[in-house]
């Protein structure tokens, strides 16, 4: 049985319960059982050896559209709400003429609804859009599986009891669309939190996204599918085989995959071509340029900057200004990368309740090494090894104050 | 079966005998420490003993309830603090004997020189549920 195809069609098995008048929380339910039970069966392909032909997607749809079906029914039929949810039944519309692709754009909206924690959201949108299992999700996550289960039927019972739920509404309908940006963070969320257990939360993050952008014609949603492609094309050469972190100016360039790189590059230059910058497109533009330099040495880093400077206008975030020292450091000199770092001090003093920004002890360690101060550096690299926020960064990082120790000791 | 709590400090044990930090080490001195880390849990899950290891960062906040209505008291982190935990192993092992036997491998990491750190490692046992048959 094809899981990836059973899972891409777990959001139209649900738009149709839900057109059918299952409340939403209900019918996710109901469709997450159906999708177990397929699972375990492992047979749901009705006509095994072409599982892609047209005719065997709509035979396992409806065998999902059956089960959830049957699933809901018999749990609600013990409900108190017995009679009402038959006579739901008796004017069950015939399947097949739902406009699958719009509901779907309804559920990642849904999904990623405000009124949601980001974790919450994250999980509710991997179950409901991505077809993923709860005992899936709570591996990824690292979490039991009670505790994601808890997770995803709180987040379903805050959307109903914020007013949002599509059963509040007039039948069949999902809640409209609202700020894309909260479906766009979600999605960078799922991405960017890279992946463990057998869920590739990465490779996931992007077929989500790829199937959001098919529906939703956005300058921001292509690019952070032009984001996500650019960094997931360089994924294989990130790390050695010891599970240590190699650095961006180090990595293999020719393990690079070149069809993801043409295929975001291509993505972002539609986008950008319609003039509505926002901070995904720029963010994936610097992505870009590091993806075309053959050579780390010949890295267009003035333009890096100027899109670091774009980023800051669209954001006004730390993070961008610190990362923008960086390439600074590498344009006009590493005095000049300092300078840029000061300044970003100056503007941002330490919060107490924040503590001090992840990576700059890191980035002035680096340098400093660049500008010769082997000595600052080490110790730098040693301090930021102490504030690193995971174990592949401390090693890293105590690594480099040992190199240079080690040099120095010489 | 018995489960057991492996504790690495960064403040609160005894010296090590070969205790020298680790960013004096050599780069291949780090590699060498870490493949070594990672074997010993990859080899326990393998014999079916390991339960779960985490690492933490050396910095934490002290946390104090201050009463209705207010917001929790936030302190910290104090330097004069003896103990740092740095990390743990959880690991369920048939008799204490193993357990020790264990933690004396994970004790035997190699460091600076690629000699072994001969660090002071805490083992605790849990306490579990009690038996069904106690007479």
């Amino acid at each position: 049985m094809n899981e990836a195809l059973l899972r891409s069609l777990v959001p139209s098995v649900l738009a149709v319960l839900v057109r059918r008048g299952a409340d939403f929380a209900a019918a996710e339910d109901a469709v997450q059982e159906a999708l177990i039970e397929a699972l375990r069966i492992g047979t749901a392909d009705p006509s095994p050896g072409s599982s892609s032909s047209g005719e065997s997607v709509r035979d396992l749809k409806g065998w999902l559209v059956t089960v959830a079906w049957r699933k809901f029914l018999d749990a609600t039929r013990a409900d108190a709400a017995r009679r009402r949810r038959e006579d739901l039944v008796e004017e069950e519309p015939v399947p097949g003429s739902v406009p699958a692709v719009d509901d779907t754009l309804q559920l990642y909206f849904l999904c990623a609804h405000p009124s949601l924690t980001p974790s919450s959201a994250v999980a509710l949108t991997l179950r409901a859009v991505g077809g993923l299992t709860t005992r899936q999700i709570a591996q990824a996550y690292l979490v039991p599986e009670a505790t994601m289960a808890q997770r995803i039927s709180r987040a379903k019972r805050t959307l109903s009891d914020n007013g949002v739920s599509p059963a509040r509404r007039a039948r069949g309908r999902f809640d409209q669309p609202g700020d894309v940006a909260t479906v766009l963070r979600v999605l960078y969320l799922v991405f960017n939190e890279g992946y463990s257990g057998d869920v590739d939360l990465a490779a996931e993050a992007v077929r989500l996204t790829r199937q959001l952008a098919a529906a939703f014609d956005h300058p921001e949603v292509a690019g952070l599918l032009a984001l996500m492609l650019l960094h997931h094309a360089r994924r294989a050469t990130r790390t050695a085989p010891d599970g240590s972190l190699v650095p961006l100016a180090e990595q293999d360039r020719g393990r690079w995959d070149t069809g993801a790189i043409a295929e975001g590059v291509e993505i972002l230059q539609a986008a950008l071509a319609l003039d509505r910058l926002g901070e995904y497109q720029a963010q994936a533009a610097i992505a870009a340029l590091h993806a075309d330099a053959p050579a780390a040495e010949e890295t267009d880093w003035v333009q890096i900057v100027e899109w670091y400077d774009e980023l800051a206008r669209l954001t006004d975030n730390p993070v961008v200004r610190l990362n923008r020292a960086v390439a600074v450091g590498e344009a006009d000199g590493p005095r000049a990368g300092l300078a840029a770092l000061a300044a970003l001090d100056d503007s941002s003093p330490n919060s107490s309740s924040k503590g001090p920004l992840p990576r700059r002890t890191a980035v002035a360690a680096y340098l400093h090494e660049r500008d010769g101060d082997l000595e600052t550096a080490a110790r730098l690299y040693a301090e930021a090894a102490q504030q690193a926020p995971n174990l592949a960064e401390r090693d890293h990082l105590t690594r480099q104050a040992a190199r240079l120790n080690t040099r120095l000791s010489r | 079966m018995a489960k057991y709590l492996l504790l690495k400090h960064y403040r609160g044990a005894p010296a090590a005998v070969n205790d020298v930090p680790m960013d004096k080490w050599t780069p291949e001195e780090i590699s060498a420490h870490v493949k070594y880390m990672q074997d010993f849990a990859a080899r326990l899950e393998g014999t079916g003993e390991f339960v779960d290891g985490q690492a933490l960062a050396p910095e934490g906040t002290w946390v104090r309830y201050e009463g209705e209505g207010r917001p929790p008291v936030t302190d910290g982190p104090f330097a004069e603090t003896k103990d740092l935990i740095a990390g743990w192993m959880v690991i369920d092992v048939d008799s204490y004997e193993r357990a020790v036997e264990l933690a004396g491998e994970l004790s035997a990491a190699p460091g600076a020189g690629g000699k072994p750190i001969h660090e002071w490692l805490e083992l605790r046992p849990f306490l579990t549920e009690p038996p069904t048959i106690t007479e």
